[in-house]
């Protein structure tokens, strides 16, 4: 996600190591929705997530006279937050591995194998009904119920896959951020990403059809 | 190429990292599967979905506290 508001990295830096705090209240406005997603992914509850982005931030605050401008700035705030959410996952007892790698619950079908004909029909490996249409995003209600929906199923996935969605697709980074973040290789980061979208458009279909039936 | 090969490259396609021969391969079931075209349209609509969560607001006590601690850091 590009923060078009905000000035170029050495700009920022600059401007808060003068103490410039209307530069410090631009950036807590521009980037704490996504580090609260981004704490919320390791977490228990939403408390937590206020605890973990506020020790962040006090953390930026310690670095920022050192901070070598290695990565980007926004890059290294978010390691920032990730070790703090770390962290606090494990006090909390909710169990993210510290390292992202992707385990036995990361292979095989992302769509249930029965959704395509078998080997001994004409068209082997192809659909056997299409997947079912769903209602028009330009409804708003729709749209609202999806992103509940999403939020609720993103909340389910498995530690890994909710850490690297979230990042990817909620707080919008690059997947070589991502890589670098989580100190993960791009073959590593894309079956995670791959495997928790689909699993999350799958609670979308299931939904959409159980409405439909209703 | 199947579609249950198909559904399973739909990340890497989207990220650009298919090897040339297989994005062929992709692009062209893609555009004869009808099936397909709506699982690719349907990941994509999870994706965009996924960007517009409602947004999460730091709480107003939390930027207070932010504010009040780099107004009282030392200059370094």
């Amino acid at each position: 996600m590009a923060d078009t508001a905000l000035p170029a990295d050495a700009v920022v830096v600059a401007r808060l190591r003068a103490r410039d705090e209307t530069m410090f209240a631009s950036l807590l406005d521009a980037w704490s929705a996504g580090m609260l997603r981004a704490a919320r992914a390791y977490v228990a509850d939403d408390h937590a997530a206020q605890d973990v982005v506020q020790e962040a931030w006090l953390g930026v605050l310690r670095g920022i006279d050192g901070f070598q401008e290695l990565s980007s700035l926004r890059t290294w705030v978010y390691k920032i937050l990730i070790n703090k959410a770390r962290t606090r996952g494990v006090r909390d007892a909710r169990t993210v591995p510290g390292l992202v790698v992707a385990g036995d619950g990361d292979r095989g079908p992302t769509v249930d194998p029965a959704r395509f004909r078998g080997g001994d029909d004409p068209y082997p490996g192809h659909w056997r009904g299409l997947p079912p249409a769903w209602p028009s995003p330009e409804d708003g209600a729709v749209a609202a119920e999806t992103r509940r929906q999403l939020a609720a199923a993103l909340a389910d996935l498995p530690a890994r896959q909710r850490v690297v969605v979230t990042l990817r697709d909620v707080a919008g980074h690059s997947s070589d951020e991502v890589c670098d973040l989580l100190s993960i290789s791009a073959a590593n980061q894309r079956v995670l990403l791959h495997r928790g979208r689909a699993a999350l458009r799958a609670t979308l279909e299931q939904h959409w059809i159980k409405e439909a039936r209703a | 190429m199947n579609c249950d090969e198909f559904v399973e490259l739909v990340t890497a396609y989207l990220e650009g990292t298919l090897p040339a021969e297989t994005e062929q391969r992709f692009v062209e079931h893609l555009a004869e599967c009808d099936g397909c075209d709506r699982y690719l349209e349907q990941i994509r609509s999870t994706v965009d979905n996924l960007g517009h969560l409602p947004a999460q607001r730091m709480a107003p006590e939390v930027r207070d506290r932010l504010l009040a601690a780099f107004r009282d850091w030392p200059t370094g």
